[in-house]
Parts: C-alpha cells; sequence; structure tokens
C-alpha cells in the first residue's frame, strides 16, 4: 500500500464538554499525496479552520488519528508538535504575520532560528534565507522591512519564511484574503509555480476563483466532508447553494 | 534554540521599546545602588565610632570604682578607692603594659597675657598619659614624675588654648598662665587632637594630678582619691593577660573578693560592642529598606513582561507556529527579565559605589564600601529578575498558538 503525505482517520474535534459541546469536525477521512494542490473549502462554522489547525500540528484532534509523513502526530506532547511544525511545515497566513521590526531576510530566518537538528550558522541562515527569498522573487528587497513592502510582497515573504526549512507540506490560511484581485493572482501564480515545482499545499479559502487553483477541492459542512473532487469547476453550484446565492 | 540565540532574541526584544526598558530597568538600579550606599554609610558610621574610641589611646582598659559591694547599708565608710600612690605599685607590678596612667579635671577659669578663658577643662594627669592615649606633643615637654613628686606648678596647654592665648604652639612655651588664683609655667603644648566623642582635647590643659588634688580638689573629695585608672596594654594578645593581673592587683589593693571586686574593668571593645549593636540595628534598618527598594524594581520589571506578554501575543503565537517549544518561549521572556535587572544590578552597582565614594571625597559624610555588598546587590538583582520575571514567561509559554495568531 501506497504511504500518503497526510492520512486522516476519523478525525473529531469537540470543543467544551456536556452540554454546551461543540463538535466541530464529526470523523472526517481524507488523504493527501506528495505533490498535491488542495483547497478546503466551506462555508463559516464547517470546521475548515479546525481541519487546518490540526493539520498544521498547532491543535490535536479529541479522537482519530493524524498520520503525518509517515508518523502518527495525534497524540504528540506540545514539544514535539512544535518539533513537527518546525520540520515538516510551512505556514502562509491571510495576515502575513511578519515581525514588524525585522528584514525581509530577518524575518525568513525565524524558522531556522527554532530548527534544532541542522544547527545552522548564523551565515548559513542568512544564506538560506536569501535563496529562499529569491525564489520567491524578492532578491532586490531583502533588507526591506515590512512596512516598506507591499501587501503583494508581504505575503512572498511569508511565503519565503514558509519554505525555507524545506518543510513536507505548506498550509495556508486564506493567503490572499487582505489582498487586492491583481496581488492576490501574483499570489496564487506563484503558488501554483511551487505546485509545478513539487510542493504540496493545503489551503483554506472561501473564494472560488483562488479554490480554481488548486488541483483538488474538499468541500467541509457541519464538520464533515461532502465533496471531495479533483476539479474546482464542479464545486460552485454546491458553493453558491452554501452562501445563499450570493458571488 | 540555543542560549545565545535565545539571549539575542531577547535583547532584541528589549531594544523594540528602549525608552521602556530603561525606566523599568531604572528600579533595579536605584535598588542596587541603594543596598551599596546605605551599607557604605553605615559601614562608616561604625568605622567613625571605632575610630573615636579607639583615639582614646590603644588596647586600653579603664578602672572604675564600683558601688555595688554591698551598698550602703552594710558598708560604712568610703567606697575602696585608689590613690596616686597605687598607680606606682600598679605600673611596677603588671606585666605586658604600656602603662597606667590616671585622670582627674576640674573646671578653672584661666588667664594668659590679656584673655580670659572661662571654664576651661583642667585636667590632672601623670605622665604616662601620653603613652597611654597616644598623644603626642607639638611642643615643649609633657609632665614628669618629678613634676608630680615636687608638686611643680606647671602646665602643658591644649593646641587650641595655645592659639587664643598665645598665638601659636612655640609661642607659648616658657609664658605663665594663671588657672583659677595659681600662677603656672606653661612648658609644652600638646599636637592637635580634635573632637574625640564630645570631649574637644584641644580645649583642655594638662598639669600634674598632685597639683590638681592639692589645689582644686582635695577639699571636695577627700585627699587624693583617683576616680578614674587607665592602664593600656602592650598589645591586643596581652589583653586578657593584664586584665586578669590587674583584677587580681586591685583585689589585694582593696581586699577584697572575686565575687564583689569593688571596681570594674572596661574595654574599648565593649565601649566598641555596645556602639557596634546599635549602629547595627540601623544597618539592618537600612538594608531592609533598601533591599525592599529592590522588591519594588523587582515588581516593576514584572509588570513591564507582562505588559511585553500581552503586546507580543501574537509574536509568540508566530514563534510557536514556527516551531518554537514552551521552553523556548519562556527562556526568551525570562532571558529579557533577568537582562533588565542585570542590567540594572550592574549600572546600580556603578552607581553605588561611584555615590559612596563621591559622598566620603565630597566629605558630606565618611563611607566605606562594603565590599560583600557589591555581589550581595548584584545578586540580588539577578534574583529578582527570575523571580519576578518567571510568572510572565510562563504566560507567554504556555499561550495557545492558535488563540494567540488570532489575537489583534
Amino acid at each position: 500500500m501506497q504511504e500518503h503525505l497526510i492520512e486522516i482517520t476519523d478525525l473529531t474535534k469537540i470543543y467544551g464538554a456536556g452540554d454546551i459541546a461543540v463538535r466541530a469536525l464529526k470523523g472526517v477521512n481524507a488523504a493527501v499525496e506528495k505533490g498535491e494542490f488542495v483547497a478546503i473549502m466551506g462555508p463559516s462554522g464547517s470546521g475548515k479552520s479546525t481541519l487546518m489547525n490540526i493539520l498544521g500540528c498547532l491543535d490535536r484532534p479529541s479522537d482519530g488519528t493524524y498520520v503525518l509523513d509517515g508518523e502518527d502526530v495525534s497524540r504528540l506532547s506540545k514539544n514535539e508538535l512544535a518539533h513537527v511544525r518546525n520540520r515538516k511545515i510551512g505556514f502562509v497566513f491571510q495576515s502575513y504575520n511578519l515581525l514588524p521590526r525585522l528584514s525581509a531576510a530577518k524575518n525568513v530566518m525565524l524558522p531556522l532560528l527554532y530548527n534544532g537538528v541542522e544547527h545552522l550558522s548564523d551565515a548559513e541562515s542568512y544564506e538560506r534565507a536569501i535563496e529562499a527569498l529569491e525564489s520567491v522573487g524578492l532578491g532586490e528587497r531583502t533588507h526591506h522591512r515590512p512596512n516598506e513592502l507591499s501587501g503583494g510582497q508581504q505575503q512572498r515573504v511569508a511565503i519565503a519564511r514558509a519554505l525555507v526549512n524545506n518543510p513536507s507540506i505548506i498550509l495556508a490560511d486564506e493567503p490572499t484574503g487582505n489582498l487586492d484581485t491583481k496581488s492576490g493572482e501574483e499570489i496564487m501564480g506563484l503558488m501554483r509555480q511551487l505546485h509545478d515545482q513539487g510542493v504540496t499545499l493545503v489551503m483554506v479559502t472561501h473564494e472560488l476563483d483562488i479554490a480554481e487553483y488548486a488541483q483538488r477541492v474538499i468541500y467541509l459542512v457541519d464538520g464533515e466532508i461532502v465533496s471531495d473532487r479533483t476539479q474546482a469547476s464542479g464545486i460552485a453550484q454546491l458553493h453558491n447553494g452554501y452562501n445563499g446565492g450570493a458571488q | 534554540m540555543s542560549f545565545w540565540r535565545t539571549l539575542k532574541v531577547a535583547w532584541e526584544g528589549l531594544a523594540l521599546n528602549k525608552v521602556r526598558s530603561f525606566l523599568t530597568t531604572l528600579g533595579v538600579v536605584i535598588g542596587v545602588a541603594a543596598v551599596i550606599v546605605m551599607l557604605a554609610v553605615s559601614a562608616g558610621a561604625e568605622a567613625e565610632i571605632a575610630d573615636q574610641i579607639n583615639a582614646l589611646g590603644a588596647n586600653l582598659i579603664v578602672v572604675m570604682p564600683s558601688f555595688s559591694r554591698g551598698g550602703f547599708g552594710r558598708q560604712s565608710g568610703p567606697p575602696p578607692s585608689l590613690t596616686y600612690d597605687d598607680l606606682g605599685t600598679l605600673e611596677q607590678n603588671l606585666t605586658g603594659i604600656n602603662g597606667v596612667s590616671a585622670e582627674q579635671s576640674t573646671s578653672q577659669d584661666i588667664k594668659g597675657g590679656d584673655t580670659t578663658l572661662e571654664s576651661i577643662s583642667v585636667v590632672g594627669t601623670t605622665p604616662s598619659f601620653t603613652k597611654v592615649r597616644e598623644y603626642a606633643l607639638a611642643e615643649g615637654r609633657f609632665i614628669t614624675d618629678a613634676d608630680n613628686d615636687r608638686t611643680n606648678k606647671i602646665v602643658v596647654l591644649g593646641y587650641n588654648i595655645a592659639q587664643e592665648l598665645f598665638g601659636g604652639a612655640s609661642a607659648a612655651v616658657g609664658q605663665s598662665i594663671k588657672i583659677d588664683t595659681t600662677k603656672f609655667v606653661v612648658v609644652g603644648v600638646m599636637a592637635e587632637k580634635g573632637l574625640v566623642g564630645s570631649t574637644d582635647y584641644d580645649e583642655r590643659v594638662y598639669i600634674p594630678i598632685t597639683v590638681l588634688f592639692k589645689k582644686f580638689t582635695y577639699a571636695r573629695f577627700g585627699g587624693d582619691t583617683l576616680n578614674m585608672v587607665y592602664v593600656s596594654a602592650e598589645s591586643r594578645n596581652t589583653m586578657d593577660d593584664v586584665m586578669a593581673q590587674l583584677s587580681q592587683e586591685l583585689m589585694d589593693l582593696y581586699g577584697t573578693t572575686a565575687d564583689s571586686p569593688g571596681f570594674a574593668l572596661t574595654t574599648q571593645d565593649s565601649i566598641i560592642d555596645a556602639q557596634a549593636s546599635t549602629t547595627e540595628a540601623f544597618r539592618n534598618l537600612l538594608g531592609w529598606v533598601a533591599g525592599i527598594s529592590l522588591v519594588v524594581g523587582g515588581i516593576g520589571i514584572m509588570n513591564i513582561m507582562l505588559v511585553s506578554v500581552t503586546e507580543r501575543t501574537r509574536e509568540i503565537g508566530l514563534r510557536q507556529a514556527l516551531g518554537a517549544r514552551p521552553r523556548d518561549v519562556l527562556l526568551q521572556f525570562l532571558l529579557e527579565a533577568v537582562m533588565l535587572s542585570l542590567i540594572g544590578g550592574i549600572v546600580g552597582v556603578l552607581l553605588g559605589v561611584g555615590g559612596s565614594y563621591a559622598f566620603n571625597e565630597l566629605g558630606t559624610m565618611r563611607t566605606e564600601i562594603v565590599t560583600a555588598s557589591v555581589p550581595l546587590a548584584f545578586g540580588a538583582a539577578a534574583v529578582v529578575g527570575i523571580f519576578f520575571g518567571y510568572y510572565p514567561a510562563t504566560q507567554a509559554a504556555q499561550l495557545d498558538p492558535i488563540v494567540a495568531l488570532r489575537r489583534e
């Protein structure tokens, strides 16, 4: 049997207890192969953020298993999860989350600070950061601070930061949510480029045209997968139905 | 993350808000400097007192008659006392001593040239006085045994008295003055000594003790009874031995026993000890006040670190997402607090040592920097940093990355 990069089985997440318990995920099953570009969609409250947090090892499932790159990470301690995040996951956030006082290069170097495996020197870290920035087309702006960069450029810095540790997977949470259409398209172009280079991407979005960049769309409703197909176009009807025909 | 990297990150965190970091540090700076200065001031005060007591003369034993023997009801007649003749006996029989001297004083008006000085302390004493009290002459000679034996009417002036009456030490020798109605020849002038305790040694005159008995006190005290006798031991080591000998001699002279000897022996050490217990209480008080200010400084650090954790919640969440373990975050914030307090400690030590030194040099107050207070204050600052930094750091480390990242 072929090993999946991500394999989640009966993934359940319950917040609270007793009468006020909320079941955010109700036994989700899915697998993601290496090199896939997957979009997770769903109306608000569908559990897509919860799923994303668990996939990102920021949270642990209440029940079920999550195997990432051959390792069951569903029962790891906080310290072990931090290690997995550092080694295997690159995050791209809606609001970039760059530290304003640091240059682009220093921001990209941040994950390397916590890389307890490779023990890179400052010079090696810097070199890696510059490489990552060049790969997202920001080789010229390595010493600029976030406030000297456009939104699109800031998100590129964030993507470079996600790439710098050569993670198994990039998790993007509404990566274009804070960007204008043109910058958003550029970022998605970059994501597709990464996909073409073989990087595995999982992205949460609520925008159909953004989801169309992905190879496969998982649609969540009320903590359950209602659709999992390899073309975004077929999802439009479903999506519009849940969004009251808006869009 | 390595310790040095964390240290660097913590330093960057502090540099983020320089004014705030500076103000926070100030509390510790003041606390540490206060500890050092307070201890230096009280050590200076103690040293001052010890010096004054030692200025009485080194290794001094004071013999005073004690009235505890039986009380007045059972014992008729005067209490046991020493006479001038006993001094010779003591001086001869005791070994390991520099000398024995007696002092008896009265207050008289003094006239020299055209000047009259009122109520001057006139001290009758013996030749050993200069040795026992370690007191030098500026000019001329001191009282001799011959002066006492023949009741010579000679006088040795205190430094200021010579100035006031004759304009100087050398001018005074050979002149004559009147004490009350008796004429005395000035044979010497004492060197400057200044205030010891409340006594101004430069405002006194010295005459042979036998002359004092004859001219000024015989009517009042019934003869040559000595109120106080000073014995100077050769060194600190012979003190105990001299005291034992002295007790035996005195009991022999008085015809008393050890149960009720009829006299009391006091040493400088016992006086210094009594003074020290007073200054120690004072020092402890100052130490506590300074220590409390250090704690207040620590609370300031805790306060600012809590604010900092709240302000930087998103940063903490991000660092956690990027792989920072709880202990990495803990260490980062703990190091920030410790760095704040250590920088405060260093500046405080410099300020405290410098301040103590300046007080001393400017003559405002005598200070002696207590060497132990420097590592003590610095160590206390470090402990304060760890103690008050730990709680905010655990708050940071315990943040849930999901919640932290969502925080605006």
